[in-house]
């Protein structure tokens, strides 16, 4: 099982990115659970989401203390939230930055592995508006193999309808192809 | 494409997944009102509504107790009907639940469980329902999603048995359980029409066969028409019974109305309801890895209480820690632990009894809540007795 | 065991002779005949009455019966009245005298 949360501002997508990546891993076969921290949803308050992927049923409920994988939607929460608070020592922390990952390091005293990925001037260039979602669900899942451009091309379908899911798909394939695990 | 076409799990959100089941056992007449955790339940069925999917009326009423009112309207009427709601919203319907089954309308309820004001908390624990507890419904706790969803459709099978005519509350924990994505398997609509036949009765408000309903009962006839239907709903344990086995048989999962796991040579037993008893499987399985004797007991029948199949369940165990989700103010015990306690006195070989609880107003149940209540159980002495309730993790 | 103390029992129908959900046929009020618990009936002066209709609209039970525009008047039940007065009270003509039932 892997365990995975979400960090990022209301109206960014956290939510929408744990529930997608839920709903793939689903459609290929897998099981999987995605859940908000819940309450009152205010745009722009920090948001946390959780995420569970596994080859056996989930029956575990409490919301994620140990993740294997950390994503950060707004590289302005890592401010007022200890992101990395409880990450496995063998975790991974994926960051929608501009800035290389020995920068974030050593501001921010990670020590753990990290991709970063501009996930904000891919989300502007292709969707027009600053929505990093499946930007990051597209570094999320090239780094941690948890699913294909194909796996989502219904989720986003399903979600975005005809309008809006090619350019989602777009999105995510930019951040697929480009997304790097720290060396 | 409709989700319940699909042939494979779904990722859904648990309230949607309640919402279509209510779509496939094609309730007639839906009247809701939005109260958060329940909303994207009632929202879902609108929609379903609004686009054909549902051919139902939905009563867009104006409070919950105009819904429940609506709801005992339509089904008087005949029609199969279905509602939802949450915390203070069943708080403002209260007045309306207790006369359904008096009345033997099979309306079926799901109560997102959310806590009681004051303070205003819209998360989840059993508060809301504990309250009304006494209301003569027969009342299920759902573990999972696809319980809920199953339970959903079982619940309209049950409430129109012939032999039971009786209203029915599926509680699902608000949020932890109806707002998570999980994998579901949609029952088939043709295999549920097998199951769920189209709703017919006599006991109806028929201009051709005009009754009256909703009477007077006067000091010489209202004890007589209590027992009458408190007798009805004790008997509806076995149709419980009966309607879990004709779901196991065509859909091929079966329910009981009380689960055990790893309950055999256990020394002490946790007892549970709703959600958090799977993240209890959890914690007893790596208990069990360290050597504890420890198994878990789950309610998924509330109402009418499974007395005998309780006591079997828990035969043998040393210490019952019972899990509550609520409390009694003023009372050494919650209202699951007290009742289990006074079924217990009377067993020849019964256990210590300790009562623990936890997640008030949405506080989260992780694993090691578990084995805190076990360390705890085992640290009680030779008395075995713990006199008061423990709140788990009361920072005072 | 024989119980040596006897309850009183107020009950009037077995629990299982009640009838399905609590239900009563409609229309039973017409078996029950309230006219008995009557004290003063209605008695009605024809010469005044102007065919108002006061006295059947303002009737609590619905004891007056329309006979119609060629008698043109309003004739009370009194297998049902139960002699209230109301009519008496409200005629605008008070052609209408509540007279004591005679025992």
């Amino acid at each position: 099982m892997i365990e995975i949360r979400f960090h990022g501002r209301g109206g960014q997508g956290a939510v929408t990115s744990a529930e997608l990546m839920a709903q793939t891993a689903v459609g290929s076969g897998k099981y999987a659970q995605a859940f908000p921290s819940f309450g009152p949803e205010r745009r722009g308050a920090p948001v946390t989401a959780f995420l569970r992927i596994s080859d056996q049923p989930i029956r575990v409920r409490e919301k994620i203390y140990n993740p294997d994988v950390v994503v950060v939607l707004d590289p302005s929460v890592m401010n007022v939230t200890k992101v990395d608070a409880g990450l496995k020592d063998s975790g991974v922390l994926i960051i929608n930055s501009a800035h290389p990952a020995g920068a974030l390091r050593q501001q921010y005293g990670f020590k753990w592995k990290i991709t970063t990925i501009d996930a904000l001037s891919i989300a502007l260039e292709v969707l027009k508006v600053p929505i990093t979602n499946t930007v990051m669900m597209g570094a999320l899942s090239k780094v941690m193999g948890v699913a294909t451009p194909d796996d989502v091309r219904e989720p986003l379908q399903n979600r975005f309808g005809p309008a809006l899911a090619p350019k989602n798909q777009e999105a995510f394939e930019r951040a697929y192809a480009n997304a790097k695990m720290e060396a | 494409m409709s989700v319940t076409k699909s042939t494979k799990p779904v990722g859904i959100e648990v309230s949607l997944a309640i919402a279509e089941a209510v779509k496939l056992a094609e309730a007639e007449v839906v009247a809701a009102y939005p109260i958060t955790p329940q909303t994207h339940i009632v929202e879902h069925l609108s929609d379903l509504v609004a686009n054909g999917e549902l051919s139902a009326e939905y009563v867009p009423v104006e409070s919950e107790q105009s819904a429940l009112s609506a709801c005992l309207g339509s089904s008087a009427a005949g029609a199969r009907t279905f509602t939802a709601t949450s915390s203070q919203g069943l708080m403002l319907m209260a007045e309306m639940v207790f006369i359904a089954p008096v009345l033997r309308l099979p309306i079926v309820m799901a109560v997102a469980n959310r806590a009681i004001s004051a303070p205003i908390n819209i998360w989840n624990d059993h508060s809301d329902i504990m309250s009304i507890r006494d209301c003569g419904w027969i009342q299920f706790f759902a573990e999972n999603g696809q319980e809920a969803t199953d339970m959903t459709i079982i619940s309209f099978r049950l409430a129109e048995d012939k032999n039971v005519m009786l209203p029915v509350i599926l509680n699902l924990d608000g949020f932890t359980l109806s707002h998570f994505i999980e994998p579901i398997l949609f029952p088939p609509q043709d295999k549920v029409r097998k199951y769920l036949p189209p709703y017919q009765t006599a006991h109806k408000l028929d201009i051709t066969k005009p009754i009256s309903m909703g009477l007077l009962g006067a000091p010489e006839v209202f004890t007589e028409i209590k027992k009458a239907t408190d007798n009805a709903l004790v008997a509806s344990k076995k149709y419980v019974s009966k309607a879990f086995d004709e779901f196991g048989k065509i859909f091929g999962r079966q329910y009981k109305l009380v689960e055990t796991y790893k309950t055999d040579d256990a020394e002490t037993i946790i007892v549970t309801m709703g959600s958090i008893s799977e993240t209890a499987t959890v914690a007893v399985d790596e208990m069990r890895e360290a050597g504890e004797k420890v198994g878990l007991v789950h309610l998924r029948l509330w109402r009418p209480f499974p007395v005998d199949e309780l006591r079997a369940a828990v035969r043998g165990a040393k210490h019952l820690a019972v899990v509550d989700r609520h409390f009694t103010p003023g009372f050494p015990e919650g209202p699951v632990a007290t009742e289990i306690r006074a079924l217990m006195y009377h067993e020849a070989d019964r256990p210590k009894m300790s009562n623990f609880i936890l997640g008030l107003g949405g506080r989260d149940v992780p694993r090691n809540h578990f084995k805190y209540i076990v360390e705890q159980v085992k640290g009680l002495g030779a008395s075995g007795r713990q006199g008061h309730y423990e709140m788990v993790g009361v920072l005072e | 065991m024989k119980n040596k103390v006897k309850i009183t029992m107020e009950a009037t129908t077995k629990v299982g002779d009640l009838p399905f959900g609590f239900t009563a046929q409609p229309g039973t009020t017409r078996e029950f005949k309230t006219g008995d618990w009557r004290s003063a009936r209605p008695v009605l002066d024809r010469e005044k009455c102007i065919y108002c209709g006061f006295c059947y609209i303002y009737c609590p039970d619905g004891v007056y019966k329309d006979m119609g525009p060629k008698e043109k008047y309003y004739q009370a039940d009194l297998d049902f009245c139960k002699g209230c007065g109301v009519c008496a009270n409200e005629c605008p003509k008070k052609c209408i005298q509540m007279v004591v039932e005679e025992v």
